[in-house]
């Protein structure tokens, strides 16, 4: 059915449709449709579940952990100081290989306080063990709910779906939302191996010794790194189940391109715009949407960049005393590419303000014309 | 307290089940495993357990082994009541109704920094038991202050005596006009055992606030924990009772009102107490049983 919705009011739609019976969830703007979605349908029966009001987001957590370790299917929604709040059972939950799925709507952390698109909240998160992918639109916030299920499911780690603050979560566009029968063949019921029998009693979470831990940890990596391999299978099968898809990386225009602008979130489309017409004028500029970014699809990326000379990365985010957070790891996933590209970082959007085609263009002109390798990243301060 | 072994009905529980296995860590004499070993008896084995990091995140072993005996979960330190509020959702969704929820938790969980999660899920009404293990303070870091400790009591970050009260937990709870509220002591065990049961025919968030001495924490000697629960009831620094949809108030046992001395000068923590303090603890402890008593007027005292 295809309907006129936001992104949040997307997103909503995938968790109904993946029949989760246990949200736990806080308002926090510009998440709160999702609740309040949720809610509606709790109230009126159409989501068979349970939707527990908790008192903080902290709460939601660790309720959304508890529910999981009983084998239920499990999702919250939250933004900005919520996830920041989160953090500790962020860690717990990835610890715990729980398939929790969570949507954050990407806005800025506070201080000073603001409520626009800034990718820094989820990026604080990289560590804790959550798969992230990043959405360009609705549509894909929606159709990366039901693969996160699919995932979490088979690999036994918690994803998190990044979404734009009001670009993605509150702009209205005309979004197919799947059929029910199509998404039951696409996910089947959770069967957790790890959860809770009085028949057969048994702790979680015990204090380990130290190897121990390593082994966990070590375990645990070994999963998150078969998530490329998953999340692209799972992105094949709904392909060709629902007739959409979208890699862990993105490729556009990259043939003979000679400068690469690499992009994550609904920046991408404003990108796609400023290459398509660049392409029309004879330049020779691409375009890479990173939609995965944990695990790092680092062969992905190093597949898709090769022969590449210099490529400009376009963070939504800052991190004081590092950089743009994006283009560090994709540095770090380049450096051993037998083509030394330049990569060139390009703070821009920060805060939630605006990035036009235009300044795209610009970014991606000015790259063409360096020669030089820099560490410094360039602040896109405005026209 | 001479005499005070004989003179109440200190009934011994029968021994089995045991879902606190022997080979558990606590301190020799600890008052919180025997609550435990008391409350998950009361449960019986169709539980599901949640521990948070304190004493009974600590004692109940190094994996592979475990003393826990029912279906346990070491969760996060400030949200026992959420997590425990989302398995009891989680097994409502499944049908699995015979299977009941107990979040244990500190008073450093409680009091302090689990206040807000478990205020959170009572004004849900979860349908959790949600049990205060009290032993007036941080015991598992080694003896800090919490807001719990009880006044003057000395503690490794109050070297001079604790300057403010024991926070009311109950009144707090009251406030949130959950189904059931109780209070509870080791040396109690079948009106404990009494209270549990009731709680698990009740829906909604039952809590109970437990006193567990700690002989290392009171700095008193192994084998007093029974005795000092019983002297803190007999004293009305503890008394028991009950509190249902926040407003009806029993009182379960008629307590003897000894001075306050009994009980205080059994510990260590309080060896340093001066007249006046010690005349101060007891006009605060007077006070707040008279306010006690108002509020289950007309006098109903069951044992």
């Amino acid at each position: 059915m295809r309907d006129f919705i936001s992104g949040n009011d997307g997103v909503a739609h995938a968790v109904r449709l993946c029949r989760t019976p246990l949200i736990a969830a806080y308002p926090i703007t510009p998440q709160t449709s999702i609740y309040e979605r949720l809610s509606g349908w709790e109230a009126s029966g159409q989501l068979n579940g349970i939707m527990m009001r908790t008192e903080s987001e902290h709460s939601a957590m660790a309720s959304c952990i508890g529910a999981s370790l009983t084998g239920v299917r499990t999702f919250t929604a939250t933004s900005s100081q919520g996830l920041a709040l989160m953090h500790e059972m962020l860690h717990f939950a990835a610890g715990c290989r729980l398939p929790i799925v969570m949507a954050n709507v990407n806005r800025i952390i506070s201080a000073p306080w603001g409520f626009w698109a800034d990718h820094l909240d989820s990026l604080s998160q990289r560590d804790t063990g959550w798969v992230q992918f990043y959405c360009e639109n609705g549509q894909e916030a929606l159709d990366t709910v039901i693969q996160a299920y699919r995932i979490a499911e088979q690999v036994y780690l918690p994803v998190m779906i990044a979404l734009d603050a009001f670009f993605v979560s509150h702009f209205v566009e005309p979004l197919e939302i799947p059929e029910q029968d199509q998404v039951d063949g696409f996910l089947p019921p959770l069967n957790l191996p790890h959860k809770f029998d009085v028949d057969k009693p048994g702790f979680l979470v015990p204090v380990v010794s130290s190897e121990k831990y390593r082994e966990y940890k070590h375990l645990a990596a070994v999963g998150m790194d078969s998530v490329k391999e998953i999340a692209l299978r799972v992105d094949g099968e709904f392909r060709e189940k629902f007739g959409r898809g979208y890699g862990i990386i993105e490729p556009f225009m990259l043939d003979d391109a000679e400068v690469v602008v690499v992009t994550a979130g609904s920046m991408t489309s404003t990108a796609r715009l400023a290459i398509r017409k660049m392409r029309e004028e004879g330049k020779k500029a691409g375009l890479l949407k990173i939609r995965a970014f944990r695990p790092f699809p680092v062969e992905a990326l190093q597949q898709a960049l090769r022969g590449r000379k210099k490529i400009a990365v376009l963070d939504r985010d800052f991190s004081l005393g590092g950089g743009g957070i994006f283009c560090q790891e994709l540095r770090s996933a380049l450096v051993h590419s037998p083509d030394h590209p330049l990569v060139f970082s390009y703070i821009a959007g920060v805060g939630g303000t605006d990035v036009s085609p235009e300044t795209i263009e610009q970014i991606a002109t000015r790259a063409m014309a360096r020669s030089e390798p820099a560490d410094e990243p360039e602040w896109i301060m405005g026209e | 307290m001479k005499g005070i072994k004989g003179t109440l009905s200190m009934i011994a529980p029968e021994p089995e089940p045991n879902f606190l296995r022997k080979g558990h860590a606590a301190c020799p004499g600890c008052g919180l495993a025997t609550g435990m070993k008391l409350v998950f008896q009361a449960m019986g084995p169709r539980t599901i357990a949640v521990i948070v990091p304190s004493c009974e995140g600590s004692i109940g072993g190094v994996y592979p082994v475990t003393a826990y005996g029912v279906s346990t979960f070491h969760s996060a330190f400030e949200i026992a009541a959420p997590t425990a509020a989302g398995i009891a959702n989680a097994l409502k969704i499944q049908g699995k109704d015979d299977i009941q929820v107990v979040a244990f938790a500190g008073d450093g969980g409680t009091f302090d920094i689990g206040l807000q999660s478990l205020s959170g899920a009572t004004k849900n009404n979860e349908d959790i038991i949600y049990v205060c293990l009290d032993n007036e303070a941080y015991m598992n870091t080694g003896i800090q202050v919490s807001s719990a400790t009880p006044s003057f009591a000395w503690t490794g970050t109050t070297p001079s005596g604790n300057p403010r009260r024991k926070k009311n937990i109950m009144e707090i709870m009251a406030a949130h006009y959950n189904p059931y509220s109780a209070t509870a002591a080791i040396g109690f065990p079948e009106d404990l055992r009494r209270k549990i049961s009731k709680a698990k025919t009740i829906r909604g968030t039952k809590f109970i606030h437990m006193l567990v001495p700690c002989p290392t924490g009171w700095r008193t000697s192994s084998d007093l924990a029974p005795e000092l629960s019983i002297l803190a009831v007999e004293t009305n620094v503890f008394p028991l009772y009950e509190i249902e949809n926040g407003t009806k108030y029993t009182i379960n046992h008629p307590p003897r009102g000894l001075p306050v001395q009994d009980y205080l000068l059994k510990q260590g923590r309080f060896k340093h107490l001066t007249e006046e303090q010690i005349h101060q603890i007891q006009k605060e402890v007077d006070e707040e049983w008279t306010r006690l008593k108002a509020r289950a007027a007309p006098l109903a005292v069951h044992s």
